[in-house]
Protein backbone atom coordinates (compact mmCIF):
# COMPACT_ATOMS: atom_id res chain seq x y z
CA UNK A 1 0.00 0.00 0.00
CA UNK A 2 1.02 3.57 -0.80
CA UNK A 3 1.17 4.42 3.00
CA UNK A 4 3.23 1.55 3.84
CA UNK A 5 5.91 3.03 1.18
CA UNK A 6 5.60 6.56 2.13
CA UNK A 7 6.15 5.53 6.02
CA UNK A 8 9.87 3.56 4.55
CA UNK A 9 10.65 6.55 2.19
CA UNK A 10 10.11 9.22 5.68
CA UNK A 11 12.43 6.72 7.33
CA UNK A 12 15.45 6.21 5.13
CA UNK A 13 15.60 9.90 4.63
CA UNK A 14 14.61 11.55 8.14
CA UNK A 15 16.22 14.77 7.74
CA UNK A 16 15.69 15.81 4.86
CA UNK A 17 11.98 17.41 3.34
CA UNK A 18 9.33 15.08 3.02
CA UNK A 19 8.49 15.02 -0.87
CA UNK A 20 4.98 14.08 -1.77
CA UNK A 21 5.32 10.35 -3.08
CA UNK A 22 4.56 9.68 -6.81
CA UNK A 23 1.42 7.73 -6.14
CA UNK A 24 -0.36 9.77 -3.28
CA UNK A 25 -2.39 12.60 -4.06
CA UNK A 26 -1.29 16.47 -2.68
CA UNK A 27 -1.94 17.30 0.95
CA UNK A 28 -4.35 19.86 -0.07
CA UNK A 29 -6.15 17.18 -2.72
CA UNK A 30 -6.48 14.72 -0.11
CA UNK A 31 -7.73 17.25 2.85
CA UNK A 32 -10.23 18.28 0.31
CA UNK A 33 -11.37 14.74 -0.53
CA UNK A 34 -11.81 13.57 3.21
CA UNK A 35 -13.70 16.58 4.16
CA UNK A 36 -16.48 15.75 1.60
CA UNK A 37 -16.47 12.76 2.11
CA UNK A 38 -16.82 12.70 5.83
CA UNK A 39 -18.71 15.94 5.50
CA UNK A 40 -21.34 14.47 2.71
CA UNK A 41 -22.00 11.67 4.61
CA UNK A 42 -22.62 13.22 8.23
CA UNK A 43 -25.03 15.64 6.62
CA UNK A 44 -26.75 12.59 4.47
CA UNK A 45 -27.08 9.65 7.16
CA UNK A 46 -25.80 11.31 10.31
CA UNK A 47 -27.97 14.52 10.91
CA UNK A 48 -31.03 12.48 10.29
CA UNK A 49 -29.97 9.37 12.75
CA UNK A 50 -29.62 12.67 15.04
CA UNK A 51 -32.94 14.14 14.08
CA UNK A 52 -34.59 11.12 15.10
CA UNK A 53 -33.28 10.93 18.84
CA UNK A 54 -33.46 14.48 19.29
CA UNK A 55 -37.17 14.32 17.64
CA UNK A 56 -38.60 11.79 19.84
CA UNK A 57 -36.89 13.19 23.30
CA UNK A 58 -37.92 16.56 22.46
CA UNK A 59 -40.27 16.51 25.65
CA UNK A 60 -37.89 14.24 27.42
CA UNK A 61 -37.15 10.91 27.93
CA UNK A 62 -40.68 9.72 29.90
CA UNK A 63 -42.79 11.06 27.37
CA UNK A 64 -40.85 9.02 24.67
CA UNK A 65 -40.94 6.14 26.99
CA UNK A 66 -44.83 6.58 27.74
CA UNK A 67 -45.82 6.85 24.02
CA UNK A 68 -44.34 3.17 23.51
CA UNK A 69 -46.71 1.92 26.01
CA UNK A 70 -49.65 2.89 24.15
CA UNK A 71 -51.96 -0.19 23.30
CA UNK A 72 -51.18 0.55 19.39
CA UNK A 73 -47.54 1.04 19.99
CA UNK A 74 -47.81 -2.52 22.18
CA UNK A 75 -49.31 -4.04 19.46
CA UNK A 76 -47.08 -2.72 17.00
CA UNK A 77 -43.90 -4.00 18.48
CA UNK A 78 -45.78 -7.62 19.24
CA UNK A 79 -46.66 -7.69 15.38
CA UNK A 80 -43.19 -6.87 14.19
CA UNK A 81 -42.19 -9.65 16.85
CA UNK A 82 -43.97 -12.39 15.66
CA UNK A 83 -43.21 -11.51 11.64
CA UNK A 84 -39.88 -11.27 12.46
CA UNK A 85 -39.77 -14.56 14.02
CA UNK A 86 -41.64 -16.31 11.51
CA UNK A 87 -39.95 -15.01 8.25
CA UNK A 88 -36.38 -14.82 9.44
CA UNK A 89 -36.76 -18.57 10.04
CA UNK A 90 -38.72 -19.15 6.74
CA UNK A 91 -35.65 -17.72 4.69
CA UNK A 92 -32.89 -18.79 6.83
CA UNK A 93 -34.16 -22.51 5.85
CA UNK A 94 -35.28 -21.41 2.43
CA UNK A 95 -31.16 -20.28 2.42
CA UNK A 96 -29.83 -23.25 3.15
CA UNK A 97 -31.88 -25.48 1.24
CA UNK A 98 -31.17 -22.90 -1.87
CA UNK A 99 -27.46 -23.19 -1.59
CA UNK A 100 -27.01 -26.72 -0.86
CA UNK A 101 -28.89 -27.28 -3.95
CA UNK A 102 -26.93 -25.20 -5.96
CA UNK A 103 -23.50 -25.91 -4.95
CA UNK A 104 -23.65 -29.39 -4.25
CA UNK A 105 -25.22 -30.53 -7.22
CA UNK A 106 -24.68 -29.44 -11.05
CA UNK A 107 -27.69 -28.92 -13.17
CA UNK A 108 -29.14 -27.17 -16.48
CA UNK A 109 -30.58 -23.85 -15.69
CA UNK A 110 -28.70 -23.14 -12.58
CA UNK A 111 -27.93 -19.27 -13.64
CA UNK A 112 -31.78 -18.49 -14.38
CA UNK A 113 -32.50 -19.91 -10.69
CA UNK A 114 -29.96 -17.48 -9.31
CA UNK A 115 -31.69 -14.99 -11.03
CA UNK A 116 -34.86 -15.78 -9.88
CA UNK A 117 -33.24 -16.15 -6.27
CA UNK A 118 -32.11 -11.98 -6.64
CA UNK A 119 -35.11 -11.13 -8.48
CA UNK A 120 -37.01 -10.05 -5.62
CA UNK A 121 -34.24 -6.99 -5.19
CA UNK A 122 -34.88 -5.39 -8.36
CA UNK A 123 -38.55 -5.41 -7.82
CA UNK A 124 -40.32 -2.33 -5.91
CA UNK A 125 -41.68 -3.38 -2.44
CA UNK A 126 -44.60 -1.79 -3.36
CA UNK A 127 -45.22 -4.20 -6.64
CA UNK A 128 -44.29 -6.66 -4.32
CA UNK A 129 -47.50 -6.61 -2.17
CA UNK A 130 -49.37 -5.54 -5.21
CA UNK A 131 -48.45 -8.81 -6.29
CA UNK A 132 -49.39 -10.92 -3.22
CA UNK A 133 -52.59 -8.93 -2.99
CA UNK A 134 -53.01 -9.40 -6.62
CA UNK A 135 -53.06 -13.43 -6.10
CA UNK A 136 -54.09 -14.07 -2.63
CA UNK A 137 -56.48 -10.98 -2.26
CA UNK A 138 -60.43 -11.37 -1.60
CA UNK A 139 -60.96 -10.91 -5.57
CA UNK A 140 -59.17 -13.57 -6.69
CA UNK A 141 -60.31 -17.34 -6.97
CA UNK A 142 -57.48 -19.05 -4.55
CA UNK A 143 -58.19 -15.57 -1.96
CA UNK A 144 -62.06 -16.12 -2.26
CA UNK A 145 -61.42 -19.44 -1.40
CA UNK A 146 -59.36 -18.74 1.32
CA UNK A 147 -61.44 -16.10 2.92
CA UNK A 148 -64.37 -18.41 2.76
CA UNK A 149 -62.07 -21.66 4.86
CA UNK A 150 -61.15 -19.29 7.18
CA UNK A 151 -58.04 -18.28 6.52
CA UNK A 152 -57.53 -15.13 4.90
CA UNK A 153 -53.85 -13.64 3.63
CA UNK A 154 -54.17 -9.79 2.40
CA UNK A 155 -54.78 -7.85 5.15
CA UNK A 156 -54.11 -10.19 7.82
CA UNK A 157 -51.17 -12.03 9.03
CA UNK A 158 -49.81 -14.33 6.68
CA UNK A 159 -49.76 -11.59 3.80
CA UNK A 160 -47.15 -9.45 5.84
CA UNK A 161 -45.01 -12.76 6.84
CA UNK A 162 -45.37 -13.36 2.95
CA UNK A 163 -44.47 -9.72 1.67
CA UNK A 164 -41.94 -9.60 4.75
CA UNK A 165 -40.50 -12.93 2.81
CA UNK A 166 -40.61 -11.88 -0.41
CA UNK A 167 -38.64 -8.49 -0.08
CA UNK A 168 -35.98 -9.94 2.33
CA UNK A 169 -36.08 -13.30 0.29
CA UNK A 170 -32.17 -13.37 -1.54
CA UNK A 171 -30.43 -12.21 1.97
CA UNK A 172 -29.18 -15.99 3.26
CA UNK A 173 -29.28 -17.42 0.32
CA UNK A 174 -27.14 -15.36 -1.70
CA UNK A 175 -24.70 -15.01 1.53
CA UNK A 176 -24.10 -18.64 1.65
CA UNK A 177 -23.69 -19.47 -2.10
CA UNK A 178 -20.41 -17.81 -2.84
CA UNK A 179 -19.11 -19.29 0.53
CA UNK A 180 -20.27 -22.86 -0.22
CA UNK A 181 -19.01 -22.40 -3.75
CA UNK A 182 -15.58 -21.78 -2.77
CA UNK A 183 -15.73 -24.75 0.21
CA UNK A 184 -16.46 -27.21 -2.26
CA UNK A 185 -17.46 -30.66 -1.90
CA UNK A 186 -14.61 -32.23 -1.04
CA UNK A 187 -15.15 -32.02 2.35
CA UNK A 188 -18.68 -33.31 2.56
CA UNK A 189 -17.77 -36.35 0.17
CA UNK A 190 -14.86 -37.42 2.63
CA UNK A 191 -17.16 -37.29 5.33
CA UNK A 192 -20.08 -39.28 3.52
CA UNK A 193 -17.24 -41.85 1.94
CA UNK A 194 -16.54 -42.75 6.43
CA UNK A 195 -20.42 -43.21 6.66
CA UNK A 196 -21.48 -40.40 7.80
CA UNK A 197 -25.45 -39.66 7.38
CA UNK A 198 -26.55 -37.15 5.30
CA UNK A 199 -27.40 -35.06 8.09
CA UNK A 200 -24.60 -35.54 9.91
CA UNK A 201 -22.86 -34.56 7.23
CA UNK A 202 -24.40 -30.96 7.23
CA UNK A 203 -24.49 -30.80 11.09
CA UNK A 204 -20.40 -31.69 11.99
CA UNK A 205 -19.17 -30.91 8.25
CA UNK A 206 -20.97 -28.17 6.45
CA UNK A 207 -22.77 -25.75 9.15
CA UNK A 208 -19.44 -25.08 10.98
CA UNK A 209 -17.70 -23.87 7.80
CA UNK A 210 -20.89 -21.54 6.65
CA UNK A 211 -22.10 -20.43 10.32
CA UNK A 212 -20.78 -17.27 10.14
CA UNK A 213 -22.05 -16.01 6.93
CA UNK A 214 -25.32 -17.79 7.88
CA UNK A 215 -25.44 -15.51 11.03
CA UNK A 216 -24.30 -12.37 8.73
CA UNK A 217 -26.88 -13.72 6.23
CA UNK A 218 -29.98 -13.81 9.22
CA UNK A 219 -28.59 -10.56 10.79
CA UNK A 220 -29.01 -8.58 7.41
CA UNK A 221 -32.36 -11.01 6.82
CA UNK A 222 -33.58 -9.39 10.21
CA UNK A 223 -32.66 -5.52 10.26
CA UNK A 224 -34.93 -5.32 6.61
CA UNK A 225 -37.72 -7.52 7.89
CA UNK A 226 -38.61 -5.44 11.15
CA UNK A 227 -38.59 -2.48 8.74
CA UNK A 228 -40.13 -3.20 5.75
CA UNK A 229 -42.74 -0.47 5.17
CA UNK A 230 -44.17 -0.06 1.69
CA UNK A 231 -44.79 -4.29 0.46
CA UNK A 232 -46.56 -4.20 4.20
CA UNK A 233 -48.31 -1.15 3.96
CA UNK A 234 -50.16 -2.39 0.90
CA UNK A 235 -50.89 -6.20 1.71
CA UNK A 236 -51.39 -5.35 5.47
CA UNK A 237 -54.79 -2.68 4.98
CA UNK A 238 -53.06 -1.13 7.90
CA UNK A 239 -55.41 -2.61 10.59
CA UNK A 240 -54.84 -0.70 14.08
CA UNK A 241 -54.03 -3.22 16.77
CA UNK A 242 -54.11 -5.91 14.15
CA UNK A 243 -51.91 -5.38 11.27
CA UNK A 244 -50.21 -2.38 11.68
CA UNK A 245 -46.48 -3.22 12.35
CA UNK A 246 -44.71 -1.11 14.15
CA UNK A 247 -42.88 1.11 10.56
CA UNK A 248 -46.98 1.62 9.72
CA UNK A 249 -47.64 2.70 12.99
CA UNK A 250 -44.56 5.14 12.49
CA UNK A 251 -46.59 6.65 9.32
CA UNK A 252 -50.06 6.45 11.08
CA UNK A 253 -48.67 8.25 14.53
CA UNK A 254 -47.06 10.76 11.94
CA UNK A 255 -49.99 11.35 10.34
CA UNK A 256 -51.88 11.91 13.31
CA UNK A 257 -49.47 14.26 14.49
CA UNK A 258 -48.42 12.58 17.47
CA UNK A 259 -44.37 13.48 16.69
CA UNK A 260 -43.42 12.05 19.89
CA UNK A 261 -44.66 8.65 19.44
CA UNK A 262 -44.04 8.76 15.99
CA UNK A 263 -40.41 9.43 16.50
CA UNK A 264 -39.99 7.19 19.98
CA UNK A 265 -40.98 4.23 17.80
CA UNK A 266 -38.69 5.14 14.60
CA UNK A 267 -35.69 5.85 17.89
CA UNK A 268 -36.75 2.10 18.82
CA UNK A 269 -36.40 0.45 14.93
CA UNK A 270 -32.93 3.17 14.54
CA UNK A 271 -31.37 1.41 18.28
CA UNK A 272 -31.91 -2.16 16.56
CA UNK A 273 -30.60 -0.75 12.84
CA UNK A 274 -27.69 0.67 14.87
CA UNK A 275 -26.97 -2.91 16.81
CA UNK A 276 -27.18 -4.57 13.39
CA UNK A 277 -24.35 -2.44 12.42
CA UNK A 278 -22.53 -3.02 14.74
CA UNK A 279 -22.84 -6.71 14.96
CA UNK A 280 -22.35 -6.58 11.09
CA UNK A 281 -18.69 -4.50 12.00
CA UNK A 282 -17.94 -7.03 14.20
CA UNK A 283 -18.63 -10.28 12.15
CA UNK A 284 -16.88 -7.95 9.14
CA UNK A 285 -13.69 -7.88 10.96
CA UNK A 286 -13.23 -11.31 12.89
CA UNK A 287 -14.93 -13.45 10.18
CA UNK A 288 -13.87 -11.53 7.17
CA UNK A 289 -12.15 -14.76 5.51
CA UNK A 290 -15.36 -16.81 6.18
CA UNK A 291 -17.50 -14.05 4.23
CA UNK A 292 -16.88 -14.63 0.83
CA UNK A 293 -19.47 -11.59 -0.11
CA UNK A 294 -18.96 -8.94 2.70
CA UNK A 295 -18.41 -6.22 0.45
CA UNK A 296 -21.12 -7.26 -2.07
CA UNK A 297 -24.29 -5.87 -2.44
CA UNK B 1 -22.48 -30.05 -31.43
CA UNK B 2 -21.52 -31.17 -28.09
CA UNK B 3 -24.76 -33.92 -26.25
CA UNK B 4 -26.87 -31.88 -24.33
CA UNK B 5 -25.78 -32.86 -20.33
CA UNK B 6 -28.71 -34.37 -18.45
CA UNK B 7 -30.75 -32.26 -16.17
CA UNK B 8 -29.62 -33.27 -13.06
CA UNK B 9 -26.19 -35.01 -12.66
CA UNK B 10 -26.20 -37.47 -9.77
CA UNK B 11 -23.16 -36.90 -7.17
CA UNK B 12 -23.08 -39.03 -4.06
CA UNK B 13 -24.30 -35.84 -2.06
CA UNK B 14 -27.88 -36.30 -0.55
CA UNK B 15 -30.09 -34.42 0.33
CA UNK B 16 -31.07 -33.31 -3.57
CA UNK B 17 -34.90 -34.39 -3.11
CA UNK B 18 -35.07 -32.25 0.24
CA UNK B 19 -33.09 -29.14 -0.92
CA UNK B 20 -35.00 -29.07 -4.40
CA UNK B 21 -37.93 -29.11 -2.93
CA UNK B 22 -37.52 -26.71 -0.11
CA UNK B 23 -35.91 -24.21 -2.73
CA UNK B 24 -39.07 -24.71 -5.96
CA UNK B 25 -41.72 -24.57 -3.20
CA UNK B 26 -40.72 -21.75 -1.53
CA UNK B 27 -39.09 -19.52 -4.71
CA UNK B 28 -43.09 -20.51 -6.56
CA UNK B 29 -44.99 -19.38 -3.12
CA UNK B 30 -42.90 -16.15 -2.43
CA UNK B 31 -41.93 -15.13 -6.15
CA UNK B 32 -42.74 -17.22 -9.07
CA UNK B 33 -46.95 -17.23 -8.28
CA UNK B 34 -47.33 -13.96 -6.75
CA UNK B 35 -45.20 -12.46 -10.11
CA UNK B 36 -47.32 -14.71 -12.37
CA UNK B 37 -50.43 -13.57 -10.80
CA UNK B 38 -49.40 -9.61 -11.52
CA UNK B 39 -48.91 -10.79 -15.28
CA UNK B 40 -51.72 -13.02 -15.62
CA UNK B 41 -53.88 -9.55 -14.83
CA UNK B 42 -51.98 -7.50 -16.98
CA UNK B 43 -52.64 -10.27 -19.74
CA UNK B 44 -56.13 -10.74 -18.82
CA UNK B 45 -56.50 -6.85 -20.29
CA UNK B 46 -53.65 -7.06 -22.73
CA UNK B 47 -50.94 -4.10 -24.17
CA UNK B 48 -53.74 -2.22 -25.23
CA UNK B 49 -55.36 -2.11 -21.60
CA UNK B 50 -51.59 -1.66 -20.19
CA UNK B 51 -51.24 1.04 -22.44
CA UNK B 52 -54.69 2.79 -21.93
CA UNK B 53 -53.68 3.18 -18.24
CA UNK B 54 -50.10 4.04 -18.61
CA UNK B 55 -50.63 6.62 -21.39
CA UNK B 56 -52.77 9.29 -18.62
CA UNK B 57 -51.23 12.43 -17.57
CA UNK B 58 -50.90 11.31 -13.97
CA UNK B 59 -49.72 8.13 -14.88
CA UNK B 60 -46.95 9.14 -17.23
CA UNK B 61 -45.72 12.13 -15.06
CA UNK B 62 -45.43 9.62 -12.13
CA UNK B 63 -42.85 7.64 -14.08
CA UNK B 64 -41.11 10.57 -15.74
CA UNK B 65 -40.71 11.41 -12.23
CA UNK B 66 -40.04 8.43 -10.65
CA UNK B 67 -37.38 7.71 -13.37
CA UNK B 68 -35.73 11.33 -13.51
CA UNK B 69 -34.84 11.71 -10.01
CA UNK B 70 -33.99 7.63 -9.03
CA UNK B 71 -31.30 8.73 -12.90
CA UNK B 72 -29.96 12.09 -10.58
CA UNK B 73 -29.92 10.38 -7.43
CA UNK B 74 -27.70 7.31 -8.64
CA UNK B 75 -25.84 10.43 -10.54
CA UNK B 76 -25.20 11.73 -7.39
CA UNK B 77 -24.32 8.55 -5.45
CA UNK B 78 -21.96 7.73 -8.62
CA UNK B 79 -19.57 10.29 -8.12
CA UNK B 80 -20.05 10.69 -4.09
CA UNK B 81 -19.56 7.01 -3.98
CA UNK B 82 -16.10 6.69 -5.72
CA UNK B 83 -14.87 9.39 -3.77
CA UNK B 84 -15.85 7.60 -0.48
CA UNK B 85 -14.54 4.55 -1.14
CA UNK B 86 -10.98 5.89 -2.58
CA UNK B 87 -11.15 8.11 0.63
CA UNK B 88 -12.02 4.99 2.67
CA UNK B 89 -9.60 2.88 0.99
CA UNK B 90 -6.54 5.17 1.13
CA UNK B 91 -6.54 7.31 3.47
CA UNK B 92 -6.18 7.39 7.58
CA UNK B 93 -7.95 9.77 9.89
CA UNK B 94 -9.85 9.69 12.98
CA UNK B 95 -13.12 8.13 12.95
CA UNK B 96 -12.39 6.04 9.80
CA UNK B 97 -13.66 3.05 10.79
CA UNK B 98 -16.95 4.70 12.45
CA UNK B 99 -17.58 6.06 9.00
CA UNK B 100 -17.03 2.90 7.52
CA UNK B 101 -19.51 1.48 9.36
CA UNK B 102 -21.96 4.51 8.61
CA UNK B 103 -21.93 4.33 4.90
CA UNK B 104 -24.57 0.85 5.30
CA UNK B 105 -26.99 3.00 7.48
CA UNK B 106 -29.28 3.74 5.00
CA UNK B 107 -29.71 -0.37 4.26
CA UNK B 108 -30.10 -0.72 7.89
CA UNK B 109 -32.35 1.86 8.98
CA UNK B 110 -35.91 1.22 8.16
CA UNK B 111 -37.37 3.53 5.17
CA UNK B 112 -39.96 5.16 7.12
CA UNK B 113 -37.70 5.89 10.15
CA UNK B 114 -35.18 7.61 7.02
CA UNK B 115 -38.67 9.46 5.52
CA UNK B 116 -40.19 11.03 8.74
CA UNK B 117 -36.23 11.50 9.73
CA UNK B 118 -35.05 13.79 6.42
CA UNK B 119 -38.84 15.47 6.66
CA UNK B 120 -37.95 16.41 9.96
CA UNK B 121 -34.89 18.13 9.25
CA UNK B 122 -35.51 19.62 6.10
CA UNK B 123 -39.02 20.56 6.41
CA UNK B 124 -39.24 24.38 6.22
CA UNK B 125 -39.34 24.78 10.00
CA UNK B 126 -36.53 22.21 10.79
CA UNK B 127 -32.91 22.27 11.07
CA UNK B 128 -31.49 22.38 7.91
CA UNK B 129 -35.04 23.14 5.94
CA UNK B 130 -35.03 26.73 7.43
CA UNK B 131 -31.55 27.41 6.97
CA UNK B 132 -32.28 26.17 3.29
CA UNK B 133 -35.04 28.64 3.52
CA UNK B 134 -33.33 31.86 4.09
CA UNK B 135 -31.99 31.65 0.60
CA UNK B 136 -35.40 30.96 -0.73
CA UNK B 137 -34.83 26.89 -1.00
CA UNK B 138 -37.52 24.87 -0.33
CA UNK B 139 -36.35 21.14 0.00
CA UNK B 140 -38.87 18.98 1.70
CA UNK B 141 -42.35 18.72 0.06
CA UNK B 142 -40.67 19.45 -3.55
CA UNK B 143 -38.92 17.01 -6.07
CA UNK B 144 -35.54 18.50 -4.47
CA UNK B 145 -36.98 16.49 -1.16
CA UNK B 146 -37.83 13.09 -3.22
CA UNK B 147 -34.49 13.56 -4.64
CA UNK B 148 -32.43 13.99 -1.18
CA UNK B 149 -34.56 10.64 -0.14
CA UNK B 150 -33.37 8.80 -3.10
CA UNK B 151 -29.93 9.55 -2.60
CA UNK B 152 -30.10 8.61 1.11
CA UNK B 153 -31.37 5.24 0.27
CA UNK B 154 -28.85 4.73 -2.41
CA UNK B 155 -25.93 5.67 -0.81
CA UNK B 156 -24.25 2.87 -0.04
CA UNK B 157 -24.29 0.96 -3.21
CA UNK B 158 -21.43 2.38 -5.23
CA UNK B 159 -19.34 2.80 -2.03
CA UNK B 160 -19.66 -0.98 -1.51
CA UNK B 161 -19.28 -1.97 -5.32
CA UNK B 162 -16.12 -0.33 -5.64
CA UNK B 163 -14.42 -0.83 -2.40
CA UNK B 164 -12.91 -3.76 -3.12
CA UNK B 165 -11.62 -2.66 -6.83
CA UNK B 166 -9.52 -0.29 -5.00
CA UNK B 167 -8.23 -2.76 -2.63
CA UNK B 168 -7.26 -4.89 -5.62
CA UNK B 169 -5.17 -2.22 -7.28
CA UNK B 170 -1.37 -3.03 -7.80
CA UNK B 171 0.52 -0.40 -6.55
CA UNK B 172 2.70 -1.06 -9.74
CA UNK B 173 0.21 0.29 -11.74
CA UNK B 174 0.23 3.65 -10.13
CA UNK B 175 4.11 3.55 -9.99
CA UNK B 176 4.47 2.68 -13.91
CA UNK B 177 2.00 5.81 -14.34
CA UNK B 178 4.26 7.98 -12.08
CA UNK B 179 7.33 6.65 -13.89
CA UNK B 180 6.74 7.79 -17.12
CA UNK B 181 5.99 11.00 -16.16
CA UNK B 182 1.84 11.62 -15.64
CA UNK B 183 0.94 13.81 -13.06
CA UNK B 184 -0.93 12.50 -9.92
CA UNK B 185 -4.18 13.72 -11.95
CA UNK B 186 -3.51 12.55 -15.18
CA UNK B 187 -3.02 9.09 -13.19
CA UNK B 188 -6.12 9.95 -11.45
CA UNK B 189 -7.82 10.20 -14.77
CA UNK B 190 -6.59 7.68 -17.23
CA UNK B 191 -5.19 4.84 -15.16
CA UNK B 192 -7.67 4.89 -11.89
CA UNK B 193 -10.90 5.95 -13.08
CA UNK B 194 -11.28 3.42 -16.17
CA UNK B 195 -9.94 0.62 -13.70
CA UNK B 196 -12.98 1.27 -11.37
CA UNK B 197 -15.67 2.52 -13.87
CA UNK B 198 -17.02 -0.79 -14.68
CA UNK B 199 -18.05 -1.46 -10.63
CA UNK B 200 -19.03 2.19 -10.54
CA UNK B 201 -21.34 1.68 -13.09
CA UNK B 202 -22.75 -1.86 -11.35
CA UNK B 203 -23.27 0.46 -7.90
CA UNK B 204 -25.23 3.28 -10.08
CA UNK B 205 -27.03 0.85 -11.85
CA UNK B 206 -27.99 -1.04 -8.05
CA UNK B 207 -28.47 2.63 -6.70
CA UNK B 208 -30.90 3.53 -9.42
CA UNK B 209 -33.25 -0.27 -9.41
CA UNK B 210 -33.52 0.70 -5.85
CA UNK B 211 -34.58 4.81 -5.59
CA UNK B 212 -37.08 3.82 -8.81
CA UNK B 213 -38.75 1.23 -6.70
CA UNK B 214 -38.58 3.47 -3.37
CA UNK B 215 -41.90 4.35 -1.40
CA UNK B 216 -40.98 4.33 2.34
CA UNK B 217 -38.60 7.05 2.48
CA UNK B 218 -40.12 9.23 -0.22
CA UNK B 219 -43.66 9.61 0.81
CA UNK B 220 -43.16 11.27 3.82
CA UNK B 221 -40.82 14.07 1.84
CA UNK B 222 -42.53 14.70 -1.30
CA UNK B 223 -45.87 16.23 -0.23
CA UNK B 224 -47.54 13.95 -2.93
CA UNK B 225 -48.97 16.35 -5.35
CA UNK B 226 -50.52 14.63 -8.30
CA UNK B 227 -48.60 15.91 -11.82
CA UNK B 228 -45.74 17.64 -9.45
CA UNK B 229 -44.20 15.11 -6.83
CA UNK B 230 -46.41 11.83 -7.06
CA UNK B 231 -44.04 9.05 -7.23
CA UNK B 232 -44.75 5.88 -9.57
CA UNK B 233 -45.21 3.24 -6.68
CA UNK B 234 -47.11 5.59 -4.70
CA UNK B 235 -49.92 6.08 -7.47
CA UNK B 236 -50.13 2.17 -7.54
CA UNK B 237 -51.12 2.04 -3.75
CA UNK B 238 -53.46 4.84 -4.32
CA UNK B 239 -55.32 2.87 -7.25
CA UNK B 240 -55.14 -0.12 -4.86
CA UNK B 241 -56.93 1.94 -2.07
CA UNK B 242 -59.47 2.79 -4.67
CA UNK B 243 -59.74 -0.95 -5.40
CA UNK B 244 -58.72 -0.16 -8.51
CA UNK B 245 -56.57 -3.49 -9.28
CA UNK B 246 -56.69 -3.03 -12.78
CA UNK B 247 -54.94 0.12 -13.15
CA UNK B 248 -52.43 -0.70 -10.29
CA UNK B 249 -51.63 -3.91 -12.08
CA UNK B 250 -50.97 -2.11 -15.29
CA UNK B 251 -48.74 0.54 -13.49
CA UNK B 252 -47.17 -2.25 -11.80
CA UNK B 253 -46.35 -4.29 -14.94
CA UNK B 254 -44.62 -0.85 -16.56
CA UNK B 255 -42.72 -0.83 -13.48
CA UNK B 256 -41.83 -4.35 -13.38
CA UNK B 257 -40.62 -4.34 -17.19
CA UNK B 258 -38.03 -1.50 -16.87
CA UNK B 259 -36.74 -3.42 -13.74
CA UNK B 260 -36.36 -6.44 -15.77
CA UNK B 261 -34.51 -4.00 -17.79
CA UNK B 262 -32.16 -2.74 -15.05
CA UNK B 263 -31.63 -6.38 -13.90
CA UNK B 264 -30.37 -7.27 -17.35
CA UNK B 265 -28.21 -4.07 -17.80
CA UNK B 266 -26.19 -5.00 -14.23
CA UNK B 267 -25.68 -8.23 -16.14
CA UNK B 268 -24.44 -7.12 -18.91
CA UNK B 269 -22.39 -4.65 -17.17
CA UNK B 270 -21.06 -7.20 -15.02
CA UNK B 271 -20.32 -9.56 -17.74
CA UNK B 272 -18.50 -6.90 -19.85
CA UNK B 273 -16.75 -5.38 -16.64
CA UNK B 274 -15.15 -8.95 -16.28
CA UNK B 275 -14.18 -9.46 -19.66
CA UNK B 276 -12.46 -5.82 -19.99
CA UNK B 277 -10.25 -6.03 -16.54
CA UNK B 278 -10.72 -9.81 -15.00
CA UNK B 279 -12.43 -9.03 -12.10
CA UNK B 280 -15.71 -7.15 -10.86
Amino acid sequence: MSDAALNLHRTAHPGKRRFRSATEESAPARIALILIAVGGLLLLVGAPLVAVFAEALVRGWGAAVQSLQSRDAQAAIRLTLLITAIAVPMNAIFGIAAAWFITKFDFRGKAFLITLIDLPFSVSPVVAGLCIVLLFGANSAMGAWLVANGFPIVFAVPGIVLATVFVTFPFVARELIPVMIEQGRSEEEAALTLGASGWRVFRTVTLPNIRWALLYGTLLCTARAMGEFGAVAVVSGKIRGQTATMPITIEMFYNEYLSVAAFSMAALLTGFALLTLMLKTVLELRHADQLAATRRH
Amino acid sequence: MATRAPLIQRTAIPGLGLSAGITLFMLSLVVILPIGALLAKGASFGAAGIWEVVNRPRTWAALWLSFRLSFLAALFNLVFGVILAWVLVRYRFPGKRIIDAAVDLPFALPTAVAGIALTALYAPNGVLGSLAGEIGWKIAYTQWGIWLALVFVGLPFVTRTVQPVIEEIESEVEEASATLGASRAHTMRHVILPMLMPAALTGFALSLARAVGEYGSVIFIAGNIPLRTEIAPLLIVIQLEEYNYNAAAAIGIAMLVISFAMLLAINLIQIWSRRRIGHV
